[in-house]
């Protein structure tokens, strides 16, 4: 008894920072700004969600990340997965020497690399450009980690059979490895597309153009603004929050397998 | 999934990426980047529409940018060189802006120009455009710094006047929070804000730079001077401890008599007019800036227009600055914003000469002086507000502010040094 | 195409964008630590200087570095030990038999931490003002007196603390369990019939077999609440006070608002160097330990 009360005070906890967000989102302006402050609003509206995509460009802010989630997740997959694989199960020179060198990187902060990179994207002219948050995205070391820790459970016979067969190594990639490795793709994809979308600080160095700007980015420049509309920014949070909530609690399963199995393993 | 599918998704996300990757402009139409900060980007959108008017073939698009996060954006936009055609540049930046070299000047365009004519111009607001001796930027508005005040609170602490000189003004601050309720303060000086502090310090004789802008000038007795009256006001409570964010809204806060003074500028004007309802509007009034012995001067403030060196339709460009600085879109502009014009021949006619708020500025405008016209005055200035904070909340006393002040100035403008003992040579 | 050849083009474009896009700049950034590269060095590349040091005796003589340092180790000090505790409270709930409806606890508890960090910040930002925000509110209803969470500077890290537990803790809470799940549970039982309450259980059972698991949880927690970034950037802007400006906070605005690229680096150098020591440090504690 104690303990299911418990966790349901810290589940309210939890949770209701986002309820009330989206009850607020719903109220009228200067409602929430009342005392003692309200729960429900006395009549829900979605006048704060059209003032958002009349006036506040939400639609493309909207647009924005899904494109650019779509594309970096895309990307990288692509990538990662090729490579984790490579380093799971394909001989090259170097291959294990290599790997442990990218792992130690994985104690480097992203932060000391973030000047010289801003400079070196304005090099190649990617400043300004979804490139430039593209780019620098397209392959993860923590994703390149995670594919070949599952891929190395696939069983070696597997391949051989499928080489003397005479296939080529990319032809059992696709037929062979892909299909196996499902599972962590889609965790991966999940992983992802979760950063991507949430992603703020680089694509808030990178991304000058307000018609370029992500949803985190966009929404801490409206919340800059329009410090006296908490009705309009908590919609706004709705909007930036609620889809990859949405991703999360359906795939939910392999989200947190994924964690754990990075991480228990040690 | 089917492999057929799965290529064509692969492709048409890679297409988007490819198309969101590069950016073009679309052929035909010259677009011409403009960004404008806080009020006057809201209302300039109105007036672009016009200008687009009257030239076909010319689209301006807006970027709006609150102020808080315009000189970041500038600066990155610069270093990422995705710079504007146009923009509306605070007039302290413009030392900095070019700099960098990365403003046009515009002597030429000016000299060929029946719009933009320099006589008609406030000689101390042109002059704050012209850097070594080239022009880097059209005033497009001026702005200072006075107060505003409740006429019918300080009637009843038993004053008719507003101050003129800080002893005036001492004693009517004291008057009006010895009558003030609880939670009501007699002056509201944001903490976030250190153009008040810099007003009353460029009212004193002594420069806040010296040596060319070469060290910090804030160790002088002119600087302590103002220093303490700016300190003096909180510790005796005349002023709350708070930043602009604290006060929910300070229009109502000012209708409401939660403060009876207020330092601020003239778009305020504009937005006390709006905000305040009909029955309020004789309560409030404007007064300049008192000085030390008697009235005193005030920020020499305002944006300039600036044009791009990196803007590819500079003729266009300087067609939209033209068409800005035009007398009748600068009345226009004013009735919209509040802002004064910073050319005669705007105020002269109906307008802004008319407006009984706007007399108190047109006085002070005669004595405006710039801040220090170095490219590392941004910094410095912040530095002088995270400074002042301490010393207000009782961190600091005046000699050690002024003195990590002067320390602080004098590290930001080691290379500022070097690069001009460098020229010299 | 031989499969050592295949196998390069697996990995190349991986390597390739982790050279040129990580490697690169992180060498680059040890670099230009050594310089003075500023606005100045942007217009016109003479204006560089080569300074070796310098930038690093500069930046341990800026008071600010030392009250960012200060404020991120209070942030740190403070608030892994509460985000672990709670992490560890919360998941030896979920791990108890006594639990129902387990998945919707799990699910409602981790919620927070796949939000969007600025989406929550300014929704936390409404909970935390004064006069009303929820939080006053429900002190208000203790008979406590409202507090001005992000205007005092004596508050304002605690209630960056606050809300960075509340939206971190889910994490390391599934990692938790997920240790827990693994100790096999023939092991309590042992203890039940030799006796032990479950106070000794949780000390030489629980304690000593979650041991790998907290260490990582530590280390990541840890190198996680060192870059502290978006909660002063969204909420506070670092002040008041500059009460909440953080290492990396000190080093966007030095980099990214001043463009003192050089001073920058220097700083995301020492952030780096400080991190990775206090990883040794905590190997070594964890090894000198597992001796003893």
């Amino acid at each position: 008894m104690v303990v299911n009360g418990l966790l349901l005070g810290a589940a309210v906890v939890s949770l209701f920072p986002l309820l009330w967000m989206a009850s607020v989102s719903l109220m009228g302006p200067g409602e929430a700004s009342t005392f003692p402050p309200p729960l429900m609003p006395r009549d829900a509206s979605l006048g704060n969600y059209r003032e958002l995509f009349a006036h506040g460009g939400m639609a493309g802010y909207v647009a924005n990340s899904v494109m650019l989630t779509a594309a970096v997740t895309l990307v990288s997959l692509t990538i990662n997965v090729a490579a984790g694989y490579a380093f799971a199960k394909l001989e090259f020179t170097a291959r294990d020497r290599i790997f442990k060198l990218l792992l130690g990187a994985l104690v480097i902060p992203a932060q000391v690399a973030m000047v010289p990179l801003f400079l070196l994207l304005k090099q190649l002219g990617l400043v300004n450009t979804y490139g430039g948050v593209i780019v620098p995205a397209a392959a993860s070391i923590f994703g390149i980690f995670l594919v070949r820790q599952y891929a190395l459970s696939i069983p070696n016979d597997l391949l051989e059979a499928a080489r003397i067969d005479g296939a080529s190594e990319f032809r059992i990639f696709r037929s062979v490895i892909v299909p196996t490795l499902k599972p962590i793709i889609v965790t991966l994809a999940v992983f992802t597309v979760l950063g991507t979308w949430n992603d703020f600080m680089w694509p808030l160095i990178v991304l000058s153009d307000q018609e370029l700007y992500t949803l985190p980015v966009a929404l801490a420049s409206l919340s800059r603004e329009h410090v006296q509309d908490p009705e309009l920014m908590m919609a706004g949070a709705v909007l930036t929050t609620l889809p990859v909530l949405f991703v999360f609690l359906i795939l939910q399963r392999h989200y947190i397998d994924g964690l754990t199995a990075g991480s228990v393993k040690e | 999934m089917r492999a057929g599918h799965r290529t064509i998704i692969f492709a048409v996300l890679l297409a988007l990426v490819l198309a969101g990757a590069c950016r073009s402009d679309s052929a035909g139409d010259t677009v011409l980047r403009f960004w404008a900060m806080g009020r006057e980007g809201e209302v300039v959108t109105e007036l672009v529409r016009d200008f687009e008017r009257t030239r076909p073939g010319i689209r301006v698009v807006v970027q709006q940018l609150p102020w808080s996060a315009a000189h970041e954006k500038l600066l990155t936009a610069f270093a990422g060189g995705t710079t504007p055609d146009v923009a509306q540049l605070g007039n302290t930046w413009i030392a900095e802006l070019a700099a960098l070299k990365t403003l046009e000047p515009l002597d030429r365009y000016v000299a060929a120009s029946s719009v933009v004519q320099a006589g008609d111009y406030f000689p101390g607001i042109w002059e704050t455009n012209r850097i070594d001796g080239f022009l880097y930027g059209v005033p497009w508005y001026v702005d200072t710094r006075l107060v505003f005040y409740r006429r019918d609170l300080l009637r009843r602490a038993g004053f008719s006047e507003p101050p003129t000189s800080w002893n005036d003004w001492r004693r009517m601050l004291a008057a009006v929070a010895a009558d003030a309720a609880p939670g009501r303060h007699a002056i509201l000086l944001p903490l976030n804000e250190v153009e008040p502090l810099l007003a009353l310090a460029l009212q004193q004789e002594e420069p806040l730079l010296r040596d060319g802008g070469r060290h910090g000038n804030f160790r002088s007795a002119g600087f302590r001077r103002a220093l303490s009256f700016y300190r003096e006001m909180f510790e005796r409570d005349w002023a709350p401890l708070v930043a602009q964010v604290a006060i929910a809204n300070v229009w109502h806060a000012f209708g409401h008599g939660d403060f009876v003074f207020y330092v601020s500028g003239p778009w305020n004007i504009g937005e006390l007019k709006r905000r305040l309802p009909a029955a309020q509007q004789e309560t409030w009034m404007t007064a300049p800036l008192p000085g030390p012995e008697g009235p005193g001067a005030s920020i020499a403030g305002g944006s300039s227009l600036v044009l791009f060196r990196t803007s590819r339709h500079r003729a266009g460009a300087w067609q939209l600055i033209e068409f800005l600085s035009q007398p009748a879109v600068q009345r226009r502009f004013h009735a919209l914003t509040g802002d004064l014009p910073p050319r005669r021949a705007a105020w002269s006619d109906r307008g802004p000469a008319d407006d009984v708020h706007a007399r108190a500025f047109r006085e002070q405008l005669e004595r405006v002086k710039p801040m220090p016209q170095v490219p590392e005055w941004e910094r410095i200035a912040t530095e002088v507000r995270h400074v002042a904070e301490r010393a207000v909340r009782g961190g600091l006393s005046v000699d050690q502010a002024v003195a990590e002040l002067d320390r602080r100035a004098d590290r930001i403008l080691e290379k500022r040094r070097w690069l001009l003992a460098r020229r010299n040579e | 195409m031989t499969a050592r050849g295949a196998a390069w083009l697996f990995v190349a474009p991986a390597l390739l964008v982790v050279g040129v896009f990580f490697f690169v700049p992180v060498l680059a950034g040890f670099a230009l630590s050594l310089t003075d590269f500023d606005l100045y060095a942007l217009a016109d590349l003479g204006n560089l200087r080569l300074v070796g040091l310098r930038n690093y005796a500069r930046l341990l003589t800026t008071p600010l570095f030392w009250q960012a340092l200060g404020n991120t180790l209070y942030f740190v000090v403070a608030g892994v030990p509460l985000s672990i505790a709670v992490s560890l409270g919360t998941a030896l709930l979920l791990h108890s038999r006594l639990v129902r409806f387990r998945a919707f606890f799990r699910t409602a508890l981790f919620t927070p931490v796949v939000t969007t960090l600025v989406a929550v910040a300014v929704i936390w930002r409404y909970l935390f003002d004064t006069r009303y925000g929820w939080l006053n509110y429900a002190l208000g209803a203790l008979g406590a007196p409202p507090v001005d969470w992000l205007g005092d500077p004596r508050w304002a890290m605690p209630a960056i603390i606050v809300f960075a537990v509340w939206k971190s803790f889910g994490y390391n809470m599934i990692i938790l369990l997920a240790g827990l799940q693994s100790i096999p549970a023939e092991l309590y039982e042992a203890a039940r019939i030799d006796g032990a309450s479950a106070c000794r259980q949780f000390r030489h059972i629980t304690l000593p077999m979650l041991t790998p698991v907290g260490v990582m949880v530590s280390i990541l927690t840890i190198a996680g609440y060192f870059q502290l970034f978006a909660e002063p950037y969204v909420m506070t802007q670092g002040g008041p006070l500059q009460s909440t400006v953080s290492v990396l906070y000190f080093m966007y605005e030095e980099g990214f608002k001043w463009w003192n690229l050089g001073a920058a680096s220097a700083v995301a150098v020492m952030l780096f160097i400080l991190i990775f020591a206090l990883t040794v440090v905590q190997l070594c504690l964890v090894r000198w330990q597992s001796a003893a």
